[in-house]
């Protein structure tokens, strides 16, 4: 066995030691979020029938967490390492590049899952929820998260400083994840949206994990995860190269 | 004789500049070795490329027979390098550093061994502390002991005492010295030329990408270097025909490089020749310093 136990358990224990910052202040925020919204637009009428808004707010307020936080601690944690240069600790040893892949990878998406754990745990003493296919709702977590802790290490291996990361971040994950269908359902939007939205990869996994919780969703789920492990099996593949090149990290 | 580091025509290009140039070094097991050179002279990507941090654009390298590309897992556990810049995770304590280093190379069960280094390092008493509360010459040790978590044959330091107070640096000598003599194959760069005169059995000077000069300390020491004569006699100007190059005066004394006792010989003999009286003397042993601006100077 090479480093990548040791690479990993260092990734998890990087955000747990800064748990209130990395857990606890994206749990509250999707508090607010179902506070602020469910009680604002709380008599607006919900997507699907039988479903108050906050209840279908819930189950997208927690995939947006696992996507959002999955994607900030692999791309913050390279990023970091860059920058203050203790990545070195990291290329000297002998590991693969995809040992490297699989630990940042793996403990983004425990990071995702523990946030939306959290988010899950906090919202069900405000809102009543049921979780109709739970197989789904895994599914659809562990293939966001690990998309966005994919993607997130692409933009760390990218990103000279920590500025592009913000930008990678609000201009690029924030709007996806704001205009998948967190908020709304898609079916309400004018069609050029609607079909401008079939087009954003986090539309699926917001609505994939939905239909885990209600048995309905905007798009067939089974269309949601080929769609999903699609983008996965891309970005792997892309975040691969990179690694196995030595792309910014060997020079 | 086993060879600890081998490099073939090691060739580095960064678009335009050039900054190795086709270098070829043995560094044999258990040496003590010097790389030195001006900044900008390739020392620095040297020790990347054998260490994998950089890749060649053509050469060859072998770590103890391992290539650093085909070969790297080998390679880069029989070498342990202690990198220019203080670098730490500030996440982490002392401890925890060299654990996560150690398992790193896939060594989970090195407790004793961790404590050891951390005793020869004094860094016991700090063990728990995070990184980022250490002074500077703590972090370098502990980059230091990082080096040594999975007890390589081969250790490479790159400026390990730049910055570093002259206490520190005693201690840390002792301990890379101790290193060696346990079997240790150690190639260390410096800016500090009397470091490598006093520590290193072999140096190589490195210019543009380079090497200028490889030889034993001794010999470069004797080939380049020679004697420093300062001289003040009671008149303006010295005779003609000495054997001596003249370098600029000093204090109002001549300053005269020699090549030998002979050619000192040589000279006195012509000064009372002509009559003149010498008021003062002094005579410097070859140094490191002399020989690197020589070398540098030439090339």
């Amino acid at each position: 066995m090479g480093g990548f136990p040791t690479l990993l358990y260092k990734e998890l224990l990087r955000f747990w030691k800064v748990s209130f910052q990395t857990v606890a202040a994206p749990v509250m925020m999707a508090l607010l979020y179902l506070v602020v919204f469910a009680y604002a637009l709380g008599d607006r009428a919900s997507a699907f029938p039988g479903l108050s808004y906050a209840q279908f707010l819930v189950p997208g307020l927690v995939m947006m967490s696992v996507l959002q936080n999955a994607f900030a601690n692999s791309s913050s944690s390279l990023i970091q390492s860059k920058i203050t240069g203790n990545l070195v600790f990291m290329l000297l040893p002998p590991i693969s590049y995809v040992e490297f892949f699989g630990a940042y990878v793996l403990a983004s998406m425990v990071r995702g899952l523990v946030v939306g754990t959290g988010v899950l745990a906090v919202t069900v003493w405000f809102v009543d929820l049921r979780i109709s296919a739970p197989l789904w709702v895994f599914a659809f977590a562990l293939l966001g998260s690990a998309i966005l802790g994919a993607l997130g290490l692409i933009a760390g291996i990218w990103a000279d400083k920590f500025d592009q990361i913000a930008a990678f971040q609000n201009f690029v994950i924030l709007p996806l994840t704001f205009l998948s269908g967190v908020f709304y359902s898609i079916q309400s939007l004018p069609a050029v949206w609607q079909t401008a939205s079939h087009l954003n990869p986090f539309f699926y996994m917001i609505d994939g994990f939905r239909y885990g919780f209600f048995g309905a969703s905007d798009t067939s789920p089974v269309a949601s995860l080929s769609v999903v492990a699609v983008s996965f099996a891309l970005l792997a593949a892309v975040c691969l190269r990179m690694l196995r090149s030595g792309y910014k990290l060997r020079q | 004789m086993t060879i600890a580091i081998e490099i073939l025509n090691l060739e580095k290009r960064y678009g335009a500049l050039q900054a190795l140039a086709g270098v070829s070094l043995a560094v044999a097991e258990g040496e003590f070795f010097g790389l030195l050179g001006p900044n900008g002279a390739g020392k620095t990507t040297l020790i990347s490329i054998v260490a994998g941090l950089a890749r060649a654009s053509a050469g060859e390298v072998r770590v103890m027979g391992a290539d650093v590309v085909a070969d790297y897992r080998r390679a880069r556990r029989m070498l342990g390098v202690v990198p220019q810049e203080l670098v730490f995770d500030p996440f982490f304590s002392v401890r925890e550093t060299l654990h996560i280093q150690s398992g790193y190379f896939g060594l989970r069960r090195n407790g004793a061994w961790i404590d050891e280094i951390m005793h020869h390092l004094d860094l016991t008493s700090k063990a728990d502390a995070n990184m980022r509360t250490l002074s500077g010459g703590m972090k370098r040790r502990v980059l230091v002991a990082q080096a040594l978590v999975h007890r390589p044959p081969v250790i490479m330091l790159d400026e390990p005492t730049a910055g570093v107070d002259v206490g520190l640096r005693q201690g840390l000598w002792q301990f890379i010295r101790r290193l060696n003599r346990d079997g240790h194959t150690i190639v260390l760069t410096t800016h500090y030329l009397e470091e490598a005169e006093e520590l290193c059995d072999r140096i190589a000077m490195l210019k543009a990408g380079r090497i200028v000069a490889l030889d034993s300390t001794r010999n470069l020491l004797e080939t380049f270097s020679g004697l420093v004569l300062k001289l003040r006699t009671d008149r303006d100007v010295l005779p003609d025909g000495l054997q001596a190059e003249m370098l600029p005066a000093e204090n109002g004394r001549f300053v005269l490089r020699l090549r030998d006792y002979d050619a000192l010989e040589q000279v006195l003999h012509r000064v009372r020749e002509s009559g003149a009286a010498i008021k003062e003397l002094e005579l410097e042993p070859p140094d490191l310093e002399d020989v690197f601006l020589r070398v540098m100077g030439k090339h």
